[in-house]
């Protein structure tokens, strides 16, 4: 029986690219729809109808959406390879509280870094370099987050350091000098195939935004 | 017959829906836990030490072992004390729509609840109500969809979303009484009307369920104190 999966989705979103990674280490086929989040369509309206919001996960045409919720669901489906979350029930909770702190921290402020000026945005910068320094003291001595092998928080955070050239160079900063740590693990989480061809290039997502930014007649 | 497990014990406070959510799934369980209360305005060292990142409650700990974030908790407990009923749906795309609800009332649909509280005239208190009205009636289908005719969203029994959506009917019920709104209506969430007294009457909820007025004494409180200031707790 052939699954049907289609993910509605935005290239530069890094909660996109989450889904786009775990289809990937499942080695799921799946049919890409880039939404124009300007003008959505129709299909992503019925299928999100709550949130209006992508990705959007279309398995056998009933819809997921939330990307740590389809992340989820593709594990649960395709049980039997590349597990994305440990057995341990322990580990597994700290899994899912990482992967939440991701969620309720790196979106929020890296936007106020990049979107943000003066004290605000000195504001933004300091609470963006803490989150990295408590994520840098979580992953500690590991290869990955989830230990020898990349897993759910790996995934929930490598899509942002797709949007760090952003962050930096609006911020005027650099994370890799006061975290080379967790420079070296996005690197080490680049060097797999299902990421590095999931995600974006950074050059492009800041392109993206500087051309964002023109059309906005933000400067 | 309750299961004594070596040592489990929660850190929250009993007006809290969060907290909640973790003693009702270790009720369903049937598992013995020590509820240890903090002090309103002060955090125990001990809380601050397994909890360092929110310094929040609720926060499980299971063999000296901290598990932090409500639903983080209630899944761990599902997994832990497997034999027990089950708390999560059986099959993937039930468990993503119950998560996907308890992620929606937790991130949406309860900080409106909390802003008719907040809110200083009519005008945005009508327009709170709206909003909390509005997110009842999506959750009155998503009742409809995943109850199937029983009186949990869980079905015959309260699961996942029963937990992380009931939690909030002693908040409910107070904003209601001190804002002579009615939210959950015969005319307009008659499903829900049924659910939430099933729910609250549950003999895993009705020890941990605060009786209303006691939880608008609080409320009370709260008001005054935090006048103009920061959110109030979670």
């Amino acid at each position: 029986m052939a699954d049907q999966v289609v993910l509605l989705d935005f290239w530069p979103s890094p909660f996109g690219m989450r889904v786009r990674i775990a289809l990937a280490e499942k080695g799921v086929q799946y049919e890409y729809k880039e939404e124009d989040l300007r003008n959505k369509s129709p299909l992503l309206l019925q299928s999100n109808p709550v949130h209006k919001k992508i990705p959007v996960l279309i398995h056998n045409g009933k819809a997921v959406s939330e990307s740590l919720i389809a992340v989820q669901y593709i594990d649960e489906v395709w049980k039997d390879k590349a597990p994305l979350l440990p057995s341990d029930p322990h580990l597994r909770a700290q899994a899912r509280f990482w992967a939440d702190y991701v969620d309720t921290k790196m979106y929020e402020i890296g936007r106020k870094v990049w979107t943000t000026k003066g004290e605000e945005q000195d504001v933004a910068k300091k609470e963006f370099l803490e989150c990295i320094s408590v994520l840098e003291g979580e992953l500690g001595d590991k290869p990955y987050f989830g230990g020898k092998t990349f897993g759910f928080v790996d995934m929930a955070l490598i899509p942002f350091y797709t949007w760090f050239s952003v962050y930096e160079k609006f911020g005027n900063f650099s994370v890799e000098a006061e975290h080379p740590k967790f420079i070296a693990w996005a690197k080490r989480c680049l060097e797999k195939e299902s990421v590095s061809k999931s995600i974006p290039d950074r050059q492009k997502v800041y392109d993206f935004v500087l051309e964002m930014r023109k059309k906005l007649g933000v400067e | 017959m309750a299961i004594t497990d070596s040592d489990v014990k929660v850190l929250g406070m009993w007006p809290s829906p969060f907290v909640m959510r973790a003693r009702i799934s270790l009720n369903l369980k049937s598992v013995d836990y020590e509820f240890l209360q903090e002090t309103f305005g002060s955090k125990s060292q001990l809380l601050l030490q397994s909890n360092p990142v929110h310094k929040k409650v609720p926060v499980l700990i299971h063999r000296d072992k901290p598990i932090c974030e409500s639903l983080v908790i209630v899944e761990y407990i599902d997994e832990v004390w497997a034999s027990g009923p089950s708390i999560l749906p059986s099959k993937p795309y039930d468990r993503a729509t119950a998560r996907f609800w308890a992620a929606y009332v937790s991130e949406k649909w309860y900080p409106s609840l909390k802003g008719i509280g907040a809110a200083q005239e009519e005008e945005a208190k009508k327009a709170a109500v709206e909003q909390v009205d509005e997110g009842l009636a999506l959750l009155e289908e998503a009742y409809e969809k995943s109850s199937k005719g029983k009186d949990f969203f869980g079905g015959d029994e309260i699961g996942y979303l029963d937990i992380a959506f009931g939690c909030f009917l002693g908040w409910l019920r107070v904003i209601e009484k001190l804002n002579g709104v009615k939210l959950l209506d015969q005319t307009k969430t008659p499903g829900l009307v049924n659910w939430a007294d099933k729910f609250c009457a549950h003999t895993a909820v009705k020890d941990v369920m605060p009786e209303t007025d006691k939880l608008a004494e609080i409320a009370k409180i709260l008001a005054a104190k935090l006048r103009g200031a920061a959110a109030p707790p979670k």
